[in-house]
């Protein structure tokens, strides 16, 4: 029998990620991507908006992107733990791990600093919340590349959420808000 | 009008008959629970309405591949709740172990599992918990390991208490561990609940309710398993946990 016909085992089902997880999940340098100083470093950053346009302050996202040539095999060493304190020792400054984790802030804002990805022009993001009892995925795209399948099968309203806006009063900074629910409602993604 | 248990009881009851009438019909099995689930009362405006946008993968797609972790990203004692301050913590000593495994049944190697729970009087180390049961200054409640090249994880820990919260009036969590899990694709995170077994809490609560596929239900409460149980120490606790979502490794072999 070949491998695509092995049966497959149901998931364990997802969870809200809680109002707790605060002391729990994100770690210092959560959100510096990018080796300490690199002089190609962009900064992705916004809100996280509920139904009513309100900013969450218990919302936290995840990053997770191809390095600057392009490889998706990522590196360890986001987490760095410190085998002495038990604290957290930071990233190495020298590895990219293509991988961030940031709690939004008490006016439900983020910020990652980070390299372009190279080959496709998005950071994958996944959305965690109080409230949310399933993960969300959503990309935020760098710049709109041709025929991308994805975001050319969207009206342009919708294809509009998915695309980060460079902000032409700050250096290499983009704008990158996220809409669980409303008019502006951020397009969600399912894999399969 | 404050709302009582009985008013989401009879909320939860409806979705269960819809969602068992719709089984009973032919349905596809729920595995995970609907982001609009109305009991669950801060889900109402944190849900989107508009359905998910479909992405078939190639082998190309950032989100089937994910991030990696390794032993920097570990200390030999963060799977030991019981270890990181300088006395025992107070409550019962548990060991959970089990395996992560993907969707076809293949063990996760070498990634990240993250644990955080309550202490043993159901208060957790957060400034924002403001439940009047006492702290343990010997208990922090995180934890996290990498699985092994089974996929076998474990952590030793204390069984956690149920606690209050402001859903409904006398709304309270059956006890649980908060667990985060990476597979080999970003597809296949998951953040979830561990439960334990036979609480009387879990008709009550409309987070476990909201997984309305009993079978689901069960994935994911723990067995007591006596052969985990370690002498003079701790009693055991096995629950497996296996990933959705697929892989580019799923792709390249033609799936
Ligand atoms: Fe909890």
């Amino acid at each position: 029998m070949s491998e695509q016909h092995t049966p497959t085992l149901p998931p364990t089902p997802s969870h809200t990620v809680g109002p707790f997880y605060g002391y729990a999940l994100p770690f210092p340098d959560g959100g510096e991507i990018a080796p300490a100083g690199h002089p190609d470093t962009i900064t992705v950053h916004g809100y996280v908006y509920d139904g009513a346009g309100e900013p969450i302050p218990d919302a936290l996202l995840e990053f997770w992107q191809a390095a600057p040539d392009g490889s998706l095999t990522g590196a360890p060493g986001s987490l760095r733990r410190d085998p002495v304190t038990g604290g957290y020792y930071g990233r190495n400054g020298v590895d990219f791990t293509g991988f961030g984790r940031v709690p939004t802030d008490a006016d439900g804002h983020y910020a990652v600093r980070t390299l372009p990805p190279g080959g496709a022009p998005y950071l994958s993001v996944c959305v965690f919340a109080r409230g949310l009892l399933h993960h969300l995925f959503t990309r935020a795209y760098l710049d709109e590349p041709a025929g991308d399948t994805l975001l050319s099968g969207l009206e342009p309203a919708r294809r509009e959420t998915l695309l980060a806006r460079a902000e032409a009063d700050k250096h290499r900074t983009y704008r990158f808000d996220i809409h669980l629910q409303g008019d502006k409602e951020t397009v969600f993604l399912a894999f399969d | 009008m404050a709302l009582t248990q009985h008013d989401i009881d009879r909320e939860v009851a409806e979705l269960q008959d819809a969602y068992d009438k719709a089984r009973a019909g032919g349905a596809p099995a729920a595995h995970h629970p609907p982001r609009d689930y109305a009991p669950y009362r801060s889900s109402a405006l944190r849900h989107p309405k508009q359905p998910l946008v479909a992405v078939h993968g190639d082998p190309e797609t950032v989100e089937l591949s994910g991030p990696a972790f390794g032993n920097t990203d570990v200390t030999a004692l963060d799977n030991d709740l019981t270890r990181q301050h300088t006395g025992e913590p107070l409550g019962e000593r548990i060991t959970v172990s089990g395996r992560l495994l993907d969707g076809r049944g293949r063990p996760v190697r070498g990634q990240l599992v993250e644990v955080w729970q309550a202490n043993a009087s159901g208060r957790y180390a957060h400034q924002r918990d403001d439940h009047p049961a006492p702290l343990d200054p010997n208990f922090t409640g995180v934890g996290r390991v990498l699985t092994g090249d089974d996929g076998s994880y474990s952590f030793t820990t204390i069984k956690p208490g149920a606690y209050p919260w402001r859903n409904h009036t006398n709304a309270w969590r059956p006890a649980h561990i908060h667990f985060s899990l990476f597979g080999d694709a970003f597809t296949q995170r998951l953040v979830t609940q561990m439960y334990f077994p036979n609480d009387p809490l879990f008709p009550y609560d409309p987070i476990l309710r909201s997984v309305t596929d009993e079978s689901a239900r069960q994935r994911l409460i723990a067995s007591y398993d006596h052969d985990l149980s370690q002498p003079e120490f701790s009693l055991g606790y096995r629950w497996d946990i296996v990933l959705d979502g697929p892989s580019a490794t799923w792709i390249e072999e033609g799936r």
